[in-house]
């Protein structure tokens, strides 16, 4: 085993991995399917899109506590040494925003189908019936959910973004290991 | 002296109310109009979690014939306007309207003939006919309960089942059931 402790390891393991593409694949999804499914002519077709968009919601706010709860567990490994005093402060700083969003848009959206006049139940999955959480509805909820529902949406994906250019720039003009690792487990992680 | 009045009132009233109640149906024999001001067609379907989607049609038509020496030849026949659909929320019926349910701008009328009514007590029958919405025909019952006969005015309390997936309106399946309970005042007038 690495003499490093922990937090110290220079790569993250498997389930971070998994987690993150997983979480990324659903959060990149839900922003396309959350775009196409309020322009669709076809009410019928909206309809079922919203539901599958609240289904992957749930499944997206399950996978991002057990995320948190594993980041917890194991902080991030350090940077590599090539990374800049201004990059080495921001980094963090994006990855709790980023953690922040995670959160924050499903719940939102949990709020937004709580809140909703049109009292339309949540079944993840056509699977079980998710009770809605403890807020008044009325239609001014229904809009104020609404809208902070698309401003987060809106500004996540832009944080995605700056985060895969970020990601880009380590890898292809700083040639360093910070994309990459997120690929492939270290093996630390390996033996583990 | 009041009490004798109202001895008399609540004695005349034991009378007079089973008499109204108990009309039979043979009774009944002609034809009437449905009048949409005093009947209604209201409708729910459960979800899941509890609680249902509950709605009414504003607009319909129809008619019913009692056969004078047959109950078992009368018929009943009435149409809906789908795009009267109201649940009170709007965007529902908006919903409802679209080609997602009724689709009431290509098919704006729901149409019911019956085949066959049977008698099934003194004042109730069981009418079995053919239910037409958006282009498909299907054979539904209903059943029929007499609620009163006065003044050339009759008045059927009518409950019934539908699977709304067989006329291609099972969007929001297994969320909303698939079971439509449909709960009728017609109140008729001999025309």
């Amino acid at each position: 085993m690495s003499a490093l402790p922990k937090n110290q390891t220079a790569g993250y393991g498997w389930t971070a991995i998994i987690l993150h593409w997983l979480i990324a694949a659903l959060f990149i999804g839900q922003f396309v399917l959350g775009f196409v499914m309020v322009r669709l002519s076809s009410q019928r077709t909206a309809f079922e899109l919203i539901q599958l968009h609240k289904s992957f919601g749930f499944l997206l706010l399950g996978l991002v506590i057990l995320r948190i709860a594993w980041r917890l567990g194991r902080p991030a490994p350090s940077l590599p040494r090539s990374v800049g005093p201004f990059e080495r402060r921001a980094a963090p700083l994006v990855h709790l925003a980023l953690y922040a969003f995670q959160l924050a848009l499903p719940l939102s959206g949990w709020a937004l189908v709580s809140v909703s006049v049109l009292e339309i139940p949540t079944v993840p999955f056509n699977l079980f019936v998710m009770p809605n959480l403890p807020l008044g509805e009325s239609d001014t909820a229904e809009s104020f959910w609404a809208a902070t529902h698309w401003y987060l949406a809106y500004a996540g994906i832009g944080l995605v973004a700056l985060h895969l250019a970020a990601a880009l720039r380590h890898h292809f003009w700083l040639r360093d290991t910070v994309l990459t690792r997120m690929i492939t487990a270290s093996s630390h992680h390996d033996r583990e | 002296m009041y009490a004798r009045i109202f001895g008399f009132a609540a004695a005349a009233a034991c009378i007079a109310m089973p008499v109204f109640a108990a009309v039979a149906l043979g009774d009944a024999a002609g034809s009437y109009i449905i009048r949409p001001g005093s009947s209604s067609i209201h409708f729910s379907i459960g979800k899941l979690g509890g609680g249902g989607l509950d709605g009414a049609f504003a607009r319909f038509k129809g008619s019913i014939l009692i056969d004078n020496s047959d109950v078992g030849r009368s018929q009943v026949n009435f149409t809906i306007f789908p795009e009267s659909v109201g649940t009170g929320q709007s965007r529902i019926d908006a919903f409802l309207r679209s080609d997602a349910v009724f689709d009431a701008a290509d098919n704006p009328e729901i149409q019911f003939r019956s085949t066959s009514v049977k008698r099934t007590g003194d004042t109730s029958a069981l009418v079995t006919g053919r239910l037409t919405a958006r282009g498909k025909t299907f054979q539904e019952k209903f059943t029929a309960d007499l609620g009163g006969l006065k003044a050339g005015t009759i008045k059927f309390h009518v409950t019934g089942k539908v699977l709304r997936s067989r006329y291609g309106m099972d969007v929001g399946t297994p969320i909303y059931s698939n079971v439509v309970d449909f709960d009728m005042t017609l109140t008729g007038r001999r025309g």
